[in-house]
């Protein structure tokens, strides 16, 4: 059998080098005339994309990560030989011993890649390997079912939206069954527009048939004979492998006119976003392709009665469609009994922040926040301390300490934080709350469309009253309007954009409100990020007059002599923290 | 640009309406590949799109600013897009940003004066991994600290696209 080598070619290892490492091995397969005995196979996104770019053996699983093209030639020797390469092993931080496998990193023992399962282990530009691996066999299943059936199979999985909005998918597919009207649509949201989450992008560079095979099922399902993709333009990658893959699905005939002699027609086509964050909400997405500005309107009608064209429309989110096929490969009964009570199967989380290891985990419903933090990622990187993570993005809210062994599923909605796509910022000691929902309201105020005053002028109020308190000037009332105003923007908002912008002020009220006091009352940043609230000094008694402080600050605020203990002068001091950074002493304080 | 350029683009830009007259939902795709073309969307190419596709400037204009792929003025030969996303945030973007303004002498969302780059900050580019991030053109670059941002614009000082391969 032939050595198959999968290389990342995923977003993050191709940024880390790895169409060169690409290069390199088909270079030094032919010097060493062995390309004939190895497959290079180019894949999507394997997910530890920190210890990219990765490389994968099989069938041996042997997993190699951090891989230059300088490594390429001792590499193949080694697959030459037969012997597997120590110095390119991942080495577990804990107990310092090199792993050999994929299956043994501790990345990936706790996630259960269901969703993810093709992705980094096929060529996802060959429809042939979506096949070898059994795709393409649920339609196949779903077909033999009668539309109905479908729906219903769907709606006892339990599958809910995972683009944010958990709204059960049988039923969101029953109610555009069951609208009136011939011309019905399927619009798969594609448009992931939340800073900090990148699942739907390499699910679609990894995997892009599994999302196709999901469109064709709903397509079925509902009676709709056209499939819109809205993909952001900023993904060229994601764009190029998808209009692969819908040419290969027609050329096979998952595509086209009287699909398995059903008499059901389906056709795809591909709409690049033109960039606005809004547009991810499914009436302003649909407004743009036609061709408009991506406004949100009313509900109702829903989509699912006047969506496309005023046509019947049914719009999910890519995670949501690649469940589908997974389900029929799985059957009902066994996907339902992965998750919790009220959320079935597996959600994909960006991992990224301030956690040693960062990438795209797939886990099952309820696992807990210390397992994908602590197990799967890995820990707080630099030995800091824990502070919070942010979840679902800047529609989301803020999770802490107390919350680490709570299972993670849609009830986290109770607790004031949401799954939302899926993003997963860890932050540590070092990250300014206040400070963090300015970063989300001055992203929310930015996207907002102007539609609707209360999310274009409330967004924009709520702004200027955390801009106040980071720059020194809140006043202890700013807390209390916050509180009224952000309340006021989610009653009132057309959409839910707006609805859902204030979550990470109220989030971070409810959980740190100490933080924003010490920053109104005490005039003092306690992460010492809002620079207008830190404030450097030298305890003298610590100070042992290195001069390493004065060496590296950049503002020249620092005097001191040799035995003298040194001092900072406030009206230079930029307030950097490079000074705190490097003291040996414990010298330098902040506040 | 110079006006005989214009006049070409123009007739470029006229072939583009033709194959989207009359298809619904066409104004999007169809500034997009202008834009492709043209590099920016000047005025006169939104008159003339807004002629040939029987739609008031209005309309045209109202699509073209609301989207931000969209831009109305030139832009430099290298489009640097410094990511702002949260992982971005949090992994100390600012800074990033910050060593590109001084380093380029411009501000996010201007253009040097030798028209060589235009800085954009962005909301998220989805690499998040591997923040903080930038991109310049089709190129991404992870784990940045303010000290690699020169060494990656030198690259693209004098050296057509096709050379620089990651």
């Amino acid at each position: 059998m032939k050595k198959r080598i999968f290389l990342c070619g995923g977003t993050g290892c191709i940024s880390s080098g790895s169409r060169k490492v690409h290069a390199a091995f088909e270079e030094e397969l032919k010097k060493q005339l062995v390309d004939q005995n190895f497959e290079l196979i180019f894949t999507g996104c394997h997910g530890f994309c920190e210890q990219g770019p990765l490389v994968i053996i099989e069938p041996e699983d042997t997993f190699y990560c951090q891989v230059t093209s300088e490594d390429v030639p001792m590499l193949v020797q080694n697959l030459i030989e037969g012997t597997v390469y120590d110095n390119l092993l991942y080495q577990n931080p804990e107990t310092k011993e090199k792993v050999k496998t994929r299956t043994e990193v501790p990345f990936y023992k706790k996630q259960q890649r269901l969703v993810l399962k093709n992705c980094g282990n096929i060529d996802p530009e060959n429809i042939e390997e979506y096949l070898a691996a059994g795709g393409y066999q649920a339609i196949i299943k779903a077909f033999q079912q009668s539309p109905e059936e479908v729906i219903e199979t769907i709606k006892e999985s339990g599958l809910r939206g995972r683009g944010g909005g958990g709204f059960s998918t049988g039923m969101k597919w029953e109610f555009a069954r069951k609208a009136e009207g011939t011309d019905k649509y399927i619009i798969c949201n594609a448009d992931e527009g939340d800073p900090g989450a990148f699942m739907d992008r390499s699910l679609l560079e990894g995997d892009p048939h599994a999302v196709l095979e999901g469109m064709i099922i709903a397509g079925y399902a509902i009676g709709a004979n056209q499939g819109h993709v809205y993909i952001r333009a900023e993904y060229p990658l994601a764009v190029k492998r998808l209009s692969i893959a819908i040419e290969q699905a027609e050329a096979k005939g998952f595509l086209g006119d009287n699909l398995f002699s059903t008499g059901f027609n389906f056709k795809i086509r591909i709409k690049q976003g033109a960039g606005a964050f809004v547009c991810g909400e499914e009436t302003a997405l649909i407004e743009s392709i036609q061709g408009n500005r991506g406004m949100p309107r009313p509900r109702p009608p829903y989509p699912a009665v006047k969506g496309l064209w005023d046509k019947p429309t049914n719009v999910n989110n890519v995670e949501t469609l690649a469940n589908i096929p997974v389900i029929y490969d799985l059957g009902v009964d066994k996907y339902k009994t992965i998750g919790t009570d009220k959320s079935k199967g597996t959600k994909i989380f960006a991992l990224t922040g301030k956690v040693n290891n960062t990438g795209l985990v797939e886990v099952p419903m309820g696992i807990t926040l210390r397992e994908i933090i602590y197990d799967i990622g890995g820990g707080i990187a630099k030995g800091k301390k824990f502070k919070a993570v942010q979840i679902g993005g800047p529609s989301g809210g803020c999770l802490t300490e107390e919350h680490l062994d709570y299972p993670i599923d849609y009830d986290i909605v109770k607790l004031g934080a949401m799954m939302g796509s899926g993003g997963l910022v860890v932050l540590d000691e070092d990250t300014c709350m206040v400070e963090l929902a300015k970063f989300f309201l001055s992203f929310t105020k930015m996207e907002s469309c102007g539609k609707c005053v209360p999310c274009r002028e409330g967004t924009m109020r709520l702004l200027e009253i955390l801009q106040r308190i980071v720059d020194g000037k809140g006043e202890k009332e700013d807390l209390d309007r916050l509180e009224s105003l952000s309340r006021n923007v989610i009653d009132s908002s057309l959409c839910g954009l707006g609805q859902s912008a204030p979550n990470p002020i109220l989030s971070t009220l409810r959980y740190f409100r100490d933080e924003y006091e010490a920053h109104v009352i005490k005039k003092y940043c306690p992460a010492g990020v809002c620079k207008a609230l830190t404030r450097y000094r030298v305890i003298e008694k610590n100070c042992k007059a290195c001069g390493i402080c004065k060496k590296h600050c950049p503002a020249d605020a620092i005097t001191g002599e040799k035995k003298v203990p040194h001092i900072i002068d406030p009206e230079k001091c930029a307030q950097c923290g490079i000074c705190f950074e490097k003291c040996p002493f414990e010298a330098i304080v902040r506040g | 640009m110079k006006k005989e350029e214009v006049k070409d683009l123009k007739h470029d830009v006229s072939k583009l309406i033709d194959k989207y007259r009359g298809s619904a939902g066409g104004l999007v795709p169809l500034l997009q590949e202008a834009q492709d073309q043209v590099g920016y969307l000047p005025r006169e190419i939104l008159e003339q799109i807004a002629s040939g596709m029987k739609l008031s400037l209005a309309k045209v204009v109202g699509v073209a600013t609301f989207y931000s792929q969209f831009h109305l003025e030139p832009r430099g030969e290298n489009i640097v897009r410094i990511c702002m996303g949260t992982a971005c945030h949090v992994r100390g973007a600012v800074s990033i940003l910050a060593a590109l303004e001084k380093e380029l002498g411009i501000e996010s969302g201007g253009t040097t004066e030798d028209s060589l780059f235009t800085i954009e900050s962005v909301a998220c580019i989805g690499a998040c991994g591997l923040a903080p991030v930038m991109t310049v053109n089709e190129d991404t670059y992870g784990k940045l600290t303010p000290e690699k941002v020169p060494g990656i614009l030198d690259k693209y000082k004098g050296a057509s696209r096709e050379e620089i391969v990651q």
